[in-house]
């Protein structure tokens, strides 16, 4: 057992009431790390020195100065800068970088009292679907260590599902944060593409990244969200939107509320488990006052080959900033400057990392770039108009978070085509840029799955209300994996 | 389009600054291939006339106001410079 079971209410309450402090708090996520992380893997760096001492200096400030995750664990995903902690995004081509400022989430989470306890694993440069694409090691699925964790985000939704922190940041391109919540049956929220910040996210798709919250509760979850979002002035597509107090729209009630459930999301391919729970989930919102009806999002089959084309091509220009000058992996014995840029990229990406900026070199190059980038940003645009139509008349649209739930270590990887349709249902959801959230809906094979809910631009609040009135009335996710209990 | 010969891979790798092997080459002939052929379904739909998204917010023009704001120090930025001499940043022969 752990005192990450707990909800970052339940928390607080423990240290208003002295029972624990905020460096218990700390040495137990060092703890945790020390016994698990042998097998799960899911961290590349820690933080020991700086958090023990900032927890020490945090249990000094007055209780009438604190908010809710006030001397709160979390881990941060690699790819997002952390000033004097090494920040790689699980590639070579970043090895022993250490980034001279904090990315704008980092010191909003300063700010909120959060005690960062280390940087988690990746697929280099978040490109995969089962952290296997890392360039330092595999994360494991705590529910079963022989199973991927999910990807791009695995390690950060992996810590949180082992108890090793309750709360982490991950990022989510095309499914990252969501898609591995759902594989470790905890809840991910990619927000409204600019509520949060992108200004120290090592940029992969500039137009579809987002930074997101990963926890074991919705609550935590809306928490972790309100205290990251807002416009900054160092990412001008960030949204000048107000923030909601997210956790006050957890009322539990959800009556009339009209649920749109797309044809295109329970077709081929999804695995009749991750099917039948959604209809599951169906039938409690019902009961909970809720109507639900097919709807369609005609094209959604083209999501996929948009979204190739388009976060490769914005993937080969935010790379080419790694050519071993200013920071990072530097190629030895090259005596001539293009010999440099070359061989540093070509010893310092992984394989799947050329793979992508080949394909958007190619799709962006003279010759092609009507044929192909334009067109995809034309068929992006269709794509947002079919979820702009279902959202005028509904309040959000469900579906499974994945097909399946996480597949075994090496089962698939050698088949780009196949790990990437395994994205599919989470996919066009960037390209619209709208909000959705991944939480527990079930079991197979002991195997969690994951239920995701999509809301409109910018209304986080009515996914919250919804997740959260599925979440009590359902008890998915206070199950824990066996691992949770060792030693 | 979608067959991709191993010149045109060349060249491409070029463009993009990486350094490739004749099996590299070769393999990302193939990949290349199979993947910009799935990407040939785009073509079945009709897009005259659509506008194509680049972002999906409708922001224009952020600007600050034309204040100068101290940036990081010289020493900082340095600090992650492999090679460097007198706070410059050194590199090999840019010309033969």
């Amino acid at each position: 057992m752990t005192l990450f079971e707990r909800s970052a209410k339940e928390l607080q309450e423990l240290i208003h009431s002295k029972e624990v402090s905020i460096a218990d708090l700390t040495k137990e996520a060092f703890d945790r790390v020390e016994k698990l992380d042998g097998d799960v893997e899911a961290f590349l760096a820690l933080n020991k020195e700086k958090a023990t001492a900032t927890a020490a200096e945090l249990d000094q400030v007055p209780f009438e100065e604190r908010g809710p995750l006030f001397g709160l664990p979390i881990g941060v995903k690699d790819n997002i800068v952390t000033e004097g902690l090494e920040t790689t995004c699980a590639s070579k081509i970043l090895e022993g970088f250490n980034p001279i400022y904090d990315a704008t989430v980092v010191k909003k989470l300063r700010a909120a009292g959060m005690v960062t306890i280390g940087k988690l694993n990746m697929d280099e440069f978040a490109m995969g679907s089962s952290n296997e694409n890392s360039a330092y090691k595999t994360t494991k699925n705590p529910w079963s260590l022989d199973r991927v964790p999910g990807g791009s985000s695995g390690a950060s939704a992996a810590a949180v599902a082992a108890g090793e922190v309750p709360f982490s940041l991950g990022s989510d391109t095309g499914g990252s944060i969501r898609q591995p919540a759902a594989y470790c049956g905890v809840v991910g929220m990619k927000p409204t593409y600019g509520r949060v910040s992108r200004s120290g996210l090592v940029a992969f798709a500039s137009s579809l990244d987002q930074i997101g919250p990963i926890t074991r509760n919705v609550e935590d979850n809306a928490l972790l969200l309100e205290a990251i979002s807002g416009v900054d002035p160092m990412d001008s597509t960030s949204a000048n939107v107000e923030v909601p107090n997210f956790a006050a729209a957890l009322t539990g009630d959800i009556k009339g509320l009209r649920i749109a459930v797309p044809k295109e999301y329970l077709g081929e391919g999804v695995g009749e488990a991750a099917r039948a729970s959604v209809m599951e989930a169906l039938k409690v919102l019902e009961s909970l006052g809720a109507t639900w009806e097919e709807v369609s999002l005609p094209h959604s089959k083209y999501a996929l080959a948009t979204y190739y084309i388009l976060s490769s091509s914005e993937a080969s220009s935010n790379l080419s900033r790694f050519d071993g000058i200013r920071y990072g992996f530097r190629a030895e014995n090259v005596t001539n400057l293009m010999d440099l840029y070359k061989e540093t990229r070509a010893q310092g990406f992984g394989n799947e990392v050329k793979r992508r900026i080949m394909l958007g070199t190619y799709s962006l190059s003279a010759g092609t770039y009507d044929a192909y980038y334009k067109k995809a940003q034309q068929v992006r645009t269709l794509i947002k108009e079919d979820y702009d139509k279902v959202l005028a008349d509904y309040d959000v649209i469900i579906g499974p978070t994945a097909p399946t739930p996480a597949f075994k270590i090496g089962e698939i990887v050698e088949d780009p085509l196949t790990m990437y349709a395994n994205d599919i249902l989470t996919i066009p959801i960037n390209l619209a840029g709208v909000p959705a959230i991944s939480i527990p809906c079930g079991f197979e094979d002991g195997m969690p799955l994951g239920l995701q809910i999509i809301g409109n631009y910018f209304d986080e609040s009515t996914i919250y209300r919804v997740a959260h009135a599925y979440e009590q009335a359902t008890d998915f996710h206070k199950k824990t994996p066996q691992i949770w209990e060792v030693k | 389009m979608a067959e991709l010969t191993k010149e045109e891979v060349k060249h491409v790798a070029h463009l993009a600054r990486l350094a490739i092997t004749e099996e590299e080459a070769e393999k990302f002939a193939l990949q290349l291939g199979a993947i910009t052929e799935f990407a040939e379904q785009l073509k079945e739909l009709d897009t005259t006339n659509v506008e194509p998204t680049t972002h999906v917010l409708p922001l224009v023009n952020v600007l600050r106001e034309d204040v100068a704001t101290k940036g990081l120090d010289r020493e900082t930025m340095m600090l992650n410079v492999k090679e460097q001499e007198a706070g410059q940043v050194k590199v090999p022969a840019i010309m033969e």
